[in-house]
């Protein structure tokens, strides 16, 4: 139940760009074709999931020594180290899933969800399932997201938009219209 | 180029919010009025000097394979800095921005003028940069919440104007996406102009 209400409220309440505002700049700049979009949210679940388990761990050991205040300097090394090394293993493993994601994976190191999630999974004191499971979750929200976005600006392209609102601007009134629909899950959990 | 355009430049025509677009997170969440969207550039704008300046001096003897994990570190070296200063002295900011402040790390903007500017040019250049730059972010955040608060909870900087509510949605997450669309919007019309 405990678990439920996590995932709920991870995919849906708070979701992670509509009204946390984590991992905009990809969400804004890979949206425009629903394939993009999916590459880029099966990276992010991806690398999100993998990274807040081994900050998890690493924030432990930052605890038992009391270096609390080195949390964003070390967590940043990590993922940057573990995208690194995960383009790496996937290039050797899997050369077909490094075709689908590859390009996304070095964009994501300087994408903040990943370093939100972490952090805010260390604030919040959560135990390591728990965590897992959040970020799962979060990183799913944010597929979702990402997918309904990229599918509405995929239709917005063929319709004649005013010049000035052309690009950038229609898609940020198009996500406000989103989130006021987002809004409506609040309550819910 | 000149000192003064350094700094001018980027509050209109290398806007870091309205023309290059980078930084969008801490600019959709943190603008729920004015002061905050203020006290977020005014935070920004303290790492990306500093990092500026001490990138343009590191930047000659950097290898140039490593240059990206270190210039991340002398960013997250100043941001927790900022962290620690912010917690002595202004708890009260450091809760209401929250996450945002050590999310400045991965802030485009900051690792984007280091890898544009500050590791190319003098340490006098680079800091006049990081304060343009820092003076254009914090513009706009201002303006986005001022807009926001105006229409949301019918204040300007905290001063009541109206009595009862505002439209709550420009307060939350939606009024974000949609203000800062449609000044956008107007940034367009009247830099066209010009």
């Amino acid at each position: 139940m405990e678990y439920f209400v996590i995932i709920i409220s991870a995919i849906f309440v708070n979701n992670i760009l509509l009204s946390q505002f984590l991992g905009v700049c990809p969400f804004l700049g890979v949206s425009n074709k629903v394939s993009t979009a999916t590459g880029m949210s099966g990276a992010v679940c991806f690398v999100i999931t993998l990274a807040t388990i081994v900050t998890w761990l690493i924030n432990l050991l930052l605890v038992k020594f009391h270096l609390e205040f080195l949390q964003t300097i070390a967590f940043i090394l990590v993922i940057a180290a573990l995208v690194q090394m995960v383009e790496i293993v996937l290039k050797k493993i899997s050369p077909s899933l490094y075709q689908a994601l590859g390009i996304f994976l070095p964009l994501i190191t300087t994408n903040c969800a990943v370093l939100g999630v972490a952090l805010s999974v260390a604030q919040k004191g959560m135990g390591l399932g728990q965590a897992t499971v959040y970020a799962l979750a979060t990183s799913i929200g944010y597929g979702l997201a990402m997918i309904l976005f990229a599918g509405i600006r995929e239709t917005l392209s063929l319709n004649a938009v005013p010049k000035a609102f052309k690009g950038l601007p229609i898609a940020l009134i198009t996500a406000g219209i989103m989130a006021l629909a987002f809004l409506g899950f609040s309550g819910l959990v | 180029m000149s000192k003064l355009s350094l700094i001018t430049r980027g509050i209109l025509k290398e806007n870091p919010t309205f023309v290059l677009v980078l930084g969008m997170c801490p600019t959709l969440a943190t603008t729920t009025s004015a002061i905050n969207g203020m006290e977020m550039g005014l935070a920004t704008m303290f790492v990306l000097i500093l990092s500026n300046i001490v990138i343009s001096i590191l930047a000659p003897a950097v290898p140039d394979k490593v240059h990206i994990p270190v210039y991340i570190v002398v960013i997250a070296t100043f941001v927790t800095a900022l962290q620690l200063i912010m917690q002595a002295f202004l708890p009260a900011v450091y809760n209401t921005l929250g996450l945002f402040i050590p999310l400045i790390v991965v802030n485009c903007i900051v690792l984007g003028r280091a890898e544009a500017f500050a590791n190319k040019n003098g340490v006098v250049d680079s800091a006049l940069d990081g304060v343009g730059i820092g003076l254009g972010f914090t513009l706009a955040l201002t303006v986005i919440g001022m807009v926001r608060e105006i229409l949301g909870s019918g204040s300007i900087f905290g001063w009541r104007f109206i009595t009862g509510d505002g439209i709550l949605a420009f307060v939350l997450a939606p009024g974000a996406f949609i203000v800062l669309g449609y000044l956008m919007v107007l940034f367009n019309k009247i830099s066209k102009k010009n």
